[in-house]
């Protein structure tokens, strides 16, 4: 079962061997694509595997669940380690054309490494304390990849960026004590396991409390997303991308996991809250874009806006509710990505983000023009992409729900994406080209790093809005274990129903052999307990 | 024991919060040391404080024989000083970089990327 540790392990070696070859640049760059892209093989296997076979467990250095750390694949967390691979792969292809000398020579590939790593880490955990490590590890690299370049700017987000990220790895970590000292454990099935067994379970929503704000502040949900919009436009165009598909989706991930699995004795209340979040989420933000007259922060404020029909899928708390929220959140990552590299191309041939002195990019590059377009009406739910079906299958969830007023929120806030997009579509690309901005032309072999990431990814967002039932089926079967956690109790500790609980079971077990074991093994006991006594002074 | 460690974690996250919500940035930073260092102390009282029993199985025994301490706070503790020693150094290097390139310690001087 090594295959679930490979996309964490294929990403270190990666950025190991980058480190490694610090001086030879282009050495750097064939590392990470062929880092990256064997990551994506690593992520697409483990996919594949955890579809046939159901989860993928393995158990760190053989000491067995509850009391190693696990590792855990199951489809969701398998789909967002795809996602992770596909992202990582893109953006590592369109560094190779947009990052510039200072940055590749001052370590940014094996921060990209790193950061993957990270990221991969949280979404295959099955232990608590390991995913709160894990995320330190992405909030690391994320913090060198952040001020690489040291602008003014960049500084000024990355001070916002960095304290608000640890103040909720603070919170989650406060947490993460709380449930040790309450339950003993920090195994995610055992705690399920032991949590489900729990009657007075006031103590435990408290706690949960302290994860929702940790990981809400992760996700940028309403009302803790300042720091989003402050630091995300601030680094190079490629940090930028990554930043957007992954980090934020981790925080959404941690959501969909601990509100699931763990902390599901008090739906009515938790949901609730989560619900109310998400609708000011995506109210919020999408206002917030339309007050804004640069690329990069439109789209940074989309992001927050999106966050909102994610964590709306959680919050309805049905199956259908939460294949929606997988499906968008399989749309999103790879359809906000791609925007933010369309956005960087756009800066490399007009030297600008601000939309007043963009413009005349149709005429100029219309293939540019289309592979902008395909992503941002999926972004605000045009058929047949992507975006649509994420969008029907979300609002239909509400309506079963009868959450009516969270539908006519999703729907306005649909609206209001269009209007963002359609502004950036007449500014940057409609209008002509304002006078006194010079127009770059691309040579041939960087335009080819540049275009062909969007490309595969605008290609990605046609695939999943034209073929949609197996998207779908793929997100139902993640909905269907994510509904159940006895599923993921099952798979990780073995069967709950022989009444012990599952490391009273493993403390059993391991009695009953050290038993059968003593007959023989007293020999060596002793003579290894007498060798020990000798050395004693 | 357990109360009187309750009052040190609650007075460190006050100062913390209390900390965190001044403009100056040397505090911002003070703040998140102590509440790491609240944090980290949580971990240890939340999952029980014993003296004098150490977690060693006699010989012969497949379990302890009495009630033994816990050894995994302290682990879980242990790597939390090293991440928040790591991430905070971090932080203290940025602070110092951003007085430099804005030239203030105020975070009310720091509004460029908000506009």
């Amino acid at each position: 079962m090594v295959s679930v540790a490979l996309p964490i392990l294929i990403p270190l070696v990666a950025g190991a061997l980058s480190l490694a070859f610090w001086q030879s640049q282009i050495a750097q760059r064939w590392i990470a694509v062929i880092g990256t892209g064997l990551l994506l093989a690593s992520t697409v296997y483990l996919l594949l595997q955890v579809q046939h076979e159901g989860f993928v467990v393995m158990h760190m250095g053989d000491w067995q669940g509850p009391f190693g750390i696990v590792l855990v694949a199951d489809v969701l967390g398998a789909i967002m380690a795809v996602l992770a691979g596909i992202t990582g792969f893109a953006v590592a292809i369109y560094s190779l054309g947009s990052m510039g000398d200072g940055h590749e020579r001052f370590g940014y590939y094996p921060l990209l490494h790193l950061l993957l790593a990270g990221v991969c880490g949280a979404f295959l955990t099955g232990d608590i304390f390991n995913l709160y490590v894990w995320v330190e590890v992405l909030l690391v690299a994320s913090f060198g990849l952040l001020i690489l370049g040291g602008e003014r700017a960049q500084m000024e987000g990355a001070i916002k960026y960095v304290a608000l990220n640890l103040v909720s790895s603070l919170l989650l970590l406060t947490g993460v004590g709380l449930v040790y000292g309450m339950a003993g454990t920090l195994n995610m099935a055992d705690l399920a396991y032991k949590f489900s067994q729990v009657e007075d379970t006031g103590m435990i929503t408290v706690v949960a409390m302290l994860f929702l704000v940790s990981f809400a502040i992760k996700a940028a949900a309403f009302p803790l997303f300042f720091w989003l919009p402050a630091s995300y436009h601030t680094p190079p165009v490629a940090v930028s991308a990554l930043f957007a598909g992954l980090l934020t989706k981790v925080g959404v991930y941690a959501l969909f996991r601990v509100f699931t699995l763990l902390f599901t004795q008090d739906v009515g209340l938790t949901h609730t809250i989560i619900l109310w979040g998400a609708g000011f989420t995506m109210l919020t933000g999408v206002l917030g874009a339309a007050a804004q007259f640069e690329f990069r922060r439109i789209l940074s404020f989309h992001i927050v806006s999106q966050i909102g029909y994610m964590i709306m899928g959680l919050a309805l708390y049905t199956p259908l509710a939460l294949i929606g929220g997988v499906f968008y959140i399989m749309h999103h990552i790879i359809v906000k990505a791609n925007l933010f590299l369309v956005s960087g191309v756009a800066y490399i041939l007009r030297g600008s983000y601000e939309l007043k002195q963009l413009g005349g990019l149709y005429k100029s590059s219309p293939v540019l023009a289309m592979l902008f377009l395909v992503p941002a009406m999926s972004l605000a739910g045009m058929p047949p992409l992507s975006g649509f079906f994420a969008k029907f299958i979300i609002v239909r969830a509400a309506i079963e729900a009868e959450s009516y007023w969270i539908v006519g929120v999703a729907l306005l806030v649909g609206l209001l994406t269009l209007f963002s997009m359609v502004k950036i579509w007449t500014e940057a690309f409609w209008k002509p080209t304002p006078e006194g901005v010079a127009i770059i032309e691309l040579p041939g072999m960087r335009r080819a790093m540049l275009y062909g990431p969007i490309m595969g990814m605008a290609l990605m967002t046609l695939v999943i809005g034209l073929y949609a039932q197996p998207i779908y089926d793929l997100a139902e079967q993640s909905a269907t274990q994510l509904m159940d956690p006895s599923l993921y109790i099952e798979a990780v500790l073995g069967d709950p129903a022989s009444g012990l609980s599952p490391s009273e079971r493993l403390i059993h077990d391991a009695a009953q052999a050290g038993e059968a074991a003593a007959g023989n093994g007293a020999a060596i006991n002793g003579a290894a307990g007498n060798g020990m006594e000798g050395e004693a002074p | 024991m357990e109360p009187l460690m309750a009052f040190v974690v609650g007075g460190l996250y006050a100062a913390a919060i209390y900390l965190l919500l001044r403009r100056s940035l040397a505090k911002l930073i003070i703040g998140l040391i102590l509440l790491s260092n609240g944090a980290n102390l949580l971990i240890f009282t939340a999952a029980g404080l014993s003296r004098g029993a150490p977690p060693l199985i006699p010989e012969g025994l497949q379990t302890p024989d009495a009630v033994v301490a816990d050894p995994l706070p302290q682990a879980l503790v242990l790597t939390a000083i090293v991440i928040s020693f790591g991430v905070l150094a971090f932080a203290v290097v940025l602070i110092h970089r951003a007085y430099e390139v804005v030239k203030s310690d105020d975070l009310d001087m720091m509004k460029d990327t908000d506009r």
